[in-house]
């Protein structure tokens, strides 16, 4: 009897994605498929409105980072006012904005490891999922909860004091920002009571990477093996080639390190990057456009970013960073799990950017605005916690959005989440006569190491919610399992 | 004696998620509050149908599309008091910002005109499949599906303001407001 499992992760509840999986009469996996059923429409409803509402605008699609929304829409419009990309800002204009992302990437890490990955990490895969979410953690290891809980506070304060709000705030502008950070402000950070100072969060980032460690020693083979297939990385890189989250080139490269996108320039990210539209999902799927859409799919994120980086331009963090490469003898990563590992190093690296960015007198700078000729176009890149972040903006000489595309991280990442699910399901269900628990956390839990916001979102404090469905070809609930 | 805990369900339907991760912007308070409040049916935990009834449900989100409706249904019958949590649950938000255009248009805007796709659909594919959800005509604030109790403004509303009103529902207490916790952005 052929049969269709229906995981729905997230539609019961939050209505953002689920998961269906076909199994034949032998219990073969013969297609399986994450769907996003979400649509808003963004594209068409900017229209008309005037361009520099665009920052504050479209972060309200993503209450999960919004800064990365709306730092990338506000490089879209230094293009338009004139002011260029990268280099064409005041000093003071792009370190408060850096200040800002890569407190957001800070906090989004800490969020994601402290509230997501610890409880699998501290309970089990296979636990028992009452137990699998951060009150449990909160139970039996409130130190790490607490860490995890003043680590995100401390990155959405910086973001208060760089945006103005914790949650979509306002401090970019087309070609600028609308306020530096005082001394005072800034006294708030540097000299703030343990351990609420960049010092104890750098200390803070090294200790999440110990505790790492030390988890995959012990379960090297479950982190070396699941969900593991070959795939082509993309990420921003700067000029050196040092990773940088706020600003670069796009580069991609294969899963042997081939370089396919050297170093490009992305205003022209469409002669690049194409998406394909499929039926069962309102996320549409990139790839490169030499490679076509079978071959040319990427992964972006930490994992794709480490591997597309040739040095990290902190200390601390380049340290881990080698200890990491020689894991896979410098070659490309392609290991799902260690996903977590390369954001970890990420969340080191944001603290000690924090610490230095605190200390350079350009925060206090009065330069805020720089402006020049007007364009009709503008294309702004980022690498957001996630990964790779497009925002393209068009306007017509009213200064009205006249056109607008995205291409958000988690759809970068659409492809490889499909392929990783298909992985887990053809590994652990096949020819299996029961659906069992941990096999359904499996799939989330590949899903998960790649933090997309759908579950990201509802993993803020525990689990994902999971309804399957064993259905027989003609359409019939034979079976149903809901956790 | 052990005090009966109050039971807290959350659902975030067409909202950005701003405003659940506002709850988690009590920070430390957060740990108190466990102490004090049960989740039951919430994305932040793994109950998936209400298990028993709850005394405070919080929406995040407005009514985009089929789901979101039957969930809030589900919300309100589960829920002795109901809140409209953020500017999306209470008028609709950033995505009401469709309504007026026709749907046709928008989906013919992603799918098909965008930069990155336009040349490369030729066979115009849609997103149409059963699996996803019906969308609505409109998108739908909350109290025009559901009778809504409390409505906290704010986009997302602030944490000491969230905070606040769980106080204030748990302990019987009159809610204080000072005038710089209400914010309408
Ligand atoms: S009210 Fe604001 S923060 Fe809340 S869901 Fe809507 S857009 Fe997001």
């Amino acid at each position: 009897m052929a049969q269709k499992i229906t995981i729905e992760p997230v539609t019961r509840v939050e209505g953002h994605g689920k998961v269906t999986i076909h199994l034949d009469e032998k219990g073969n996996v013969v297609r399986s498929r994450l769907h996003i059923v979400e649509f808003r429409g963004f594209e068409r409803f900017i229209q008309g409105r005037p361009y520099w509402e665009a920052p504050v605008l479209v972060q309200r699609l993503c209450g999960i980072c919004p800064v990365s929304h709306h730092l990338a829409a506000a490089k879209a419009l230094d293009v338009i006012v004139g002011a260029g990309t990268g280099t064409g800002l005041s000093h003071t204009a792009e370190k408060i904005r850096r200040l800002m992302h890569y407190a957001q990437i800070f906090q989004s890490h800490a969020l994601h490891f402290f509230h997501l990955a610890s409880p699998d990490l501290l309970f089990g895969v296979d636990a028992d999922p009452k137990v699998r979410n951060i009150i449990s953690v909160a139970r039996v290891n409130k130190e790490l909860a607490v860490q995890g809980v003043l680590m995100r506070k401390f990155g959405q304060e910086l973001i208060q004091a760089t945006a103005g709000k914790k949650i979509h705030g306002t401090g970019a502008i087309p070609g600028g920002v609308n306020k530096n950070l005082s001394e005072e402000e800034r006294d708030k950070f540097t000299k703030g009571a343990a351990p609420m100072n960049p010092g104890a969060m750098v200390a803070w980032a090294e200790e999440a990477i110990d505790f790492f460690k030390q988890y995959y020693k012990k379960n090297k083979e479950f982190i070396d093996t699941f969900s593991v297939f070959p795939s082509n990385h993309l990420s921003l890189v700067r000029k050196d080639g040092a990773l940088d989250l706020y600003h670069g080139n796009i580069r991609a490269i294969d899963s042997e390190g081939k370089v396919i996108l050297h170093d490009v320039d992305y205003q022209e990210y469409f002669n690049y990057i194409h998406e394909e539209v499929r039926s069962w999902s309102y996320m549409k799927f990139p790839y490169i456009a030499e490679l076509g859409e079978t071959e040319g799919w990427y992964r972006v994120g930490p994992l794709a970013r480490l591997n597309t980086c040739n040095f990290i331009p902190t200390p601390l963090a380049q340290k881990e960073f080698e200890q990491y490469k020689a894991n896979t003898d410098g070659k490309p990563n392609n290991m799902c799990m260690h996903t977590h590992y390369a954001r970890l190093i990420e969340l080191l690296h944001a603290a000690e950017v924090i610490k230095d960015l605190l200390n350079d007198s350009d925060l206090q700078g009065n330069e805020l605005v720089r402006r020049g000729e007007k364009k009709h176009e503008g294309v702004g890149v980022i690498e957001a916690p996630r990964g790779t972040l497009f925002h393209h903006y068009r306007i017509n000489d009213n200064d009205q959005v006249a056109m607008a595309n995205l291409i958000v991280s988690t759809t970068n990442n659409n492809e490889p989440m499909n392929r990783a699910v298909n992985h887990v399901a053809k590994t652990m269900m096949t020819g299996k006569k029961e659906i069992t628990e941990p096999m359904m956390n499996a799939i989330e839990v590949a899903i998960r190491a790649y933090d997309p916001c759908l579950s990201c979102a509802t993993h803020a404090m525990g689990e994902m919610p999971l309804h399957i469905q064993v259905i027989t070809a003609d359409g019939m609930v034979v079976d149903e399992i809901k956790r | 004696m052990e005090r009966k805990k109050i039971i807290v369900a959350t659902a975030s339907l067409a909202g950005c998620f701003g405003c659940h991760m506002s709850i988690l912007d009590i920070d430390e308070r957060i740990l108190s509050l466990i102490d004090l409040v049960d989740f039951n049916k919430s994305p932040i935990n793994d109950i998936k149908k209400f298990t028993e009834y709850c005394d405070i449900g919080i929406i995040e989100g407005s009514c985009c599309n089929s789901e979101n409706v039957h969930v809030l249904k589900e919300f309100r019958k589960n829920c002795r008091t109901l809140i409209s949590l953020g500017e999306c649950a209470i008028m609709g938000g950033v995505p009401a910002m469709r309504n007026g255009i026709p749907i046709r248009e928008c989906i013919e805007e992603a799918y098909l005109n965008s930069p990155s796709v336009k040349g490369h659909n030729p066979e115009m594919v849609l997103p149409n499949d059963p699996e996803l959800p019906m969308l609505l005509d409109r998108v739908y604030p909350c109290h025009e599906i559901v009778k809504i109790d409390y409505f906290l403004p704010g986009c997302p509303p602030r944490a000491d303001l969230i905070y606040a009103a769980l106080e204030a529902l748990i302990t019987g207490n009159e809610m204080k407001l000072p005038y710089e916790i209400v914010k309408y952005d």
